[in-house]
């Protein structure tokens, strides 16, 4: 499955220009420039995409319609037919089982809270897992969290929630100590020195890593830890409806069992939700890098809980993914590569884009040489890409070099006998991340008493665009600040009045109110692939 | 057979499939709606290995699903689960010494040197060597050549001795990362300055300010080189 010939033709002109491209660098968009073209190529701002949400506390915003689908939709549960005895009490329930359910697992459990962890999939089956490229850390002596800060809300567009930002520019040295301890194999040079490089939209090489598998190895650390510790998870359980006591503080969850299709109320004092982001319901029809699980639970369940949303109308693009082979359509090709210094090439043998502008803006730019110039390389299935032109990395920084610092992306276009090289890789963007969610403060509590929320699930952190390497950051350091926040507040919390299931209820009655009448239930738990084609 | 498909069984059962689907994408081309077996979708998280025999051949092979091509007469089954024995510890506890891999796990000691698991290896990782590393006490060497592993498993469900490298090789990364690999003074001094409070009146300031100001800074702040 190497290219075919009508594709090798194209290469040749890849390879024609690479020796002078080498010398250029092409110049980054000023702000007007960019804003021109996030304004005419950005699936943001495409109208049609959009309609206005009627019920629950964003009433009124126009959110994405595959968004819209899952908030206005029943609950699996039948309030009037539920008995809601409990089958299990905690202190703190834990919700997922990635890096940011796992990071508030480990922190509550050192503090004492006695914690059941529950995920829909296996424990580490999560979007932390996928994550190559790094993680975000102001460790070196020309950084700063200050100037990290400034790098996150001008990435964010200046409308990140500010405590939010503090919180995970000041608390990230902290994680990576807390990291090195656990025995995470960073990069690092013979004295211990940190390997740092650049992402998109950074002002200083601050992107840690552990080759490109920097997400994998924090996910089989973390998990390992929560093994080692003895800390109660069950798999493939995920929830489906929180529960409320009479004050409409949150006080449990209902689960339920994939495999048996039982139901299991657990009673808590205290809940963290971490169950990721939206990938997986294709917003605008795009594929995604996502892991299968990624279907916005946590989302549906607080929303319908009475909780609000930041940002929902705002998604990241990754500006990389594959767009060749078939089989791999969607996969997420890391930054970390154009950080290494590929550049990105249209038909003509071309740059088009400053390799390293934020992910919105280099997002746009591919969408616009594809869809507005038509200067883009069409594959013998019909998607169109633009050229990433993966074999400089070698002639920049000496042979042997993109195997060992990508070998994961290697072997993934290696299986399909294409050596990257030697030859490039051919892209356009795909959905890669929920930028909004569900509005936290710096513990991550949320408007809802005892509801604490960690990683993509919250929003108001990444303002309408995540950098690179921030959603490592963010869920280790929200999953902690959670996990210590939930259990601090446990403390404080009794079992007393009844659980309640009228927020449900209630929710119904606003769908009926507004005409909405579906058949669409919600949260989706498993997208449904079944004689799809999407990837 | 229509033409671009190819028959495969799916635990015995017969299915015909476009022939340049993965595993996974032809399962759910057959109308399978995954529940276990199914996870990053990407070569990354381990859930999807898979052993599959092409008709004829007495083979039995290993994959993920999500990354391997169908073949025509493919018989494969998932296994997405296997009861491997994992030790806990306490990492805090470990000395980085050549004996802590075998004291935890010294049925390492049992391999016969077989070089199945390193055929079985999705990942293509000499797991043979690691674990020969393993019984030298080698921890380096055996979170080295391990650090790409995907901890699918499908090298301790085909062992012979019945040894856990998975297990193994994230035992010794672990220690490797936390002992062997000099520590990061730039970022234990920066812990401590963040603790002193010393960044605090810088950010406070900036949170303070107007988008405005804001944009102003950021859009003039220098960029360090390449």
């Amino acid at each position: 499955m190497s290219y075919p010939k009508e594709m090798q033709a194209a290469i040749k002109k890849v390879a024609a220009t690479r020796k002078s491209r080498m010398n250029e660098t092409y110049p980054m968009l000023s702000p007007e420039e960019k804003q021109e073209l996030l304004n005419n190529y950005h699936p943001d701002y495409r109208d049609d995409a959009f309609r206005q949400v009627q019920v629950g506390a964003n009433k009124g915003e126009s959110l994405p319609h595959e968004v819209v689908d899952i908030i206005e939709a029943r609950s699996r549960i039948e309030p009037a037919d539920f008995s809601l005895t409990a089958d299990k009490e905690v202190d703190v329930l834990v919700i997922g089982g990635g890096g940011g359910g796992c990071s508030a697992a480990l922190v509550a459990a050192e503090k004492g809270a006695e914690v059941l962890q529950v995920t829909k999939l296996r424990l580490g089956d999560a979007n932390t897992m996928m994550a190559q490229g790094g993680i975000q850390i102001a460790d070196k002596e020309n950084d700063s969290p200050a100037i990290h800060y400034l790098d996150v809300m001008g990435g964010g567009g200046f409308v990140n929630k500010p405590e939010l930002v503090k919180a995970l520019v000041m608390d990230a040295p902290k994680v990576g100590k807390w990291l090195e301890d656990l025995g995470y194999m960073f990069d690092k040079d013979e004295e211990g020195r940190m390997v740092t490089r650049h992402g998109g939209g950074t002002s200083r090489k601050r992107m840690h890593s552990a080759r490109d598998y920097s997400g994998a190895e924090i996910m089989r650390t973390l998990r390992d830890e929560v093994q080692n510790r003895g800390i109660e998870y069950i798999e493939f359980l995920p929830a489906v409806e929180l529960l409320l006591d009479e004050q409409e503080r949150c006080q449990g969850a209902i689960l339920y069992d994939l495999e048996t299709e039982e139901y299991m109320v657990v009673r808590a004092r205290t809940v963290i939700l971490a169950t990721g982001g939206f990938g997986r319901i294709h917003v605008s029809g795009f594929p995604t890098t996502n892991h299968y699980g990624a279907t916005a639970d946590g989302l549906v369940m607080a929303y319908r809980a009475g909780a609000n949303l930041l940002f929902m109308d705002s998604t990241q693009f990754h500006p990389t993914g594959a767009a060749f082979p078939e089989q791999i359509v969607g996969l997420l090709i890391t930054e970390k590569v154009r950080g290494l210094g590929a550049q990105l090439v249209n038909n003509k043998g071309e740059q088009f884009v400053y390799p390293l502008e934020t992910r919105d803006a280099e997002a746009s730019a591919i969408i616009r040489e594809c869809e507005g110039r038509n200067l883009g390389i069409t594959t013998p299935t019909g998607m169109t890409g633009v050229w990433l032109d993966s074999p400089m990395i070698d002639e920049i920084h000496g042979p042997g070099t993109l195997q060992k610092e990508l070998p994961a992306m290697y072997r993934q276009f290696d299986r399909f006998d294409i050596d990257i090289t030697k030859d490039p890789m051919l892209i356009f963007p795909t959905l890669h991340y929920q930028n909004g969610g569900v509005e936290i403060d710096q513990r991550g509590e949320t408007a809802i008493e005892n509801l604490f929320i960690a990683g993509e699930t919250s929003g108001g952190l990444h303002g309408k665009n995540r950098l690179m390497g921030n959603s490592l950051l963010d869920v280790l350091v929200f999953g902690r600040r959670a996990g210590k926040a939930a259990t601090e507040r446990a403390r404080e919390v009794s079992f007393g009045d009844s659980l309640s299931l009228k927020h449900v209820e209630s929710f119904h009655q606003q769908l009926a109110a507004k005409g909405v009448e579906t058949e669409r239930v919600s949260p989706m738990l498993l997208p449904d692939y079944s004689n799809s084609n999407i990837s | 057979m229509a033409d671009g498909m190819v028959t495969i069984y799916l635990m015995g059962k017969a299915y015909s499939v476009p022939e340049n689907l993965t595993i996974m994408k032809a399962m759910e081309y057959s109308g399978f709606q995954l529940k276990r077996g199914c996870g990053c979708r990407g070569g990354f998280c381990g859930a999807c290995a898979t052993v599959y025999r092409i008709k004829g051949d007495y083979r039995v092979q290993e994959g993920l699903a999500c990354q391997t091509v169908v073949a025509e007469d493919m018989y494969l089954s998932m296994l997405p689960f296997y009861p491997a024995i994992k030790k806990t510890y306490d990492i805090e506890e470990l000395k980085a010494r050549g004996n802590v891999l075998m004291n935890l796990y010294p049925e390492i000691n049992r391999c016969l040197g077989c070089n199945t698991c390193t055929r079985s290896c999705p990942q293509d990782l000499e797991v043979m060597n690691y674990m020969n590393a393993a019984i030298r006490g080698d921890i380096t060497k055996v979170a080295n050549l391990s650090f790409d592993c995907i901890m699918c498993g499908l090298c301790a469900s085909r062992c012979p001795a019945e040894l856990v490298q998975h297990n193994i090789g994230i035992l010794a990364r672990r220690i490797y990362g936390k002992y062997i690999l000099p520590a990061a003074d730039h970022l234990a001094k920066r812990v401590e300055e963040i603790e002193k409070g010393e960044f605090e009146e810088e950010v406070n300031e900036l949170m303070e300010k107007e988008q405005e100001e804001l944009a102003k800074l950021y859009n003039e702040r220098d960029i360090e080189e390449e």
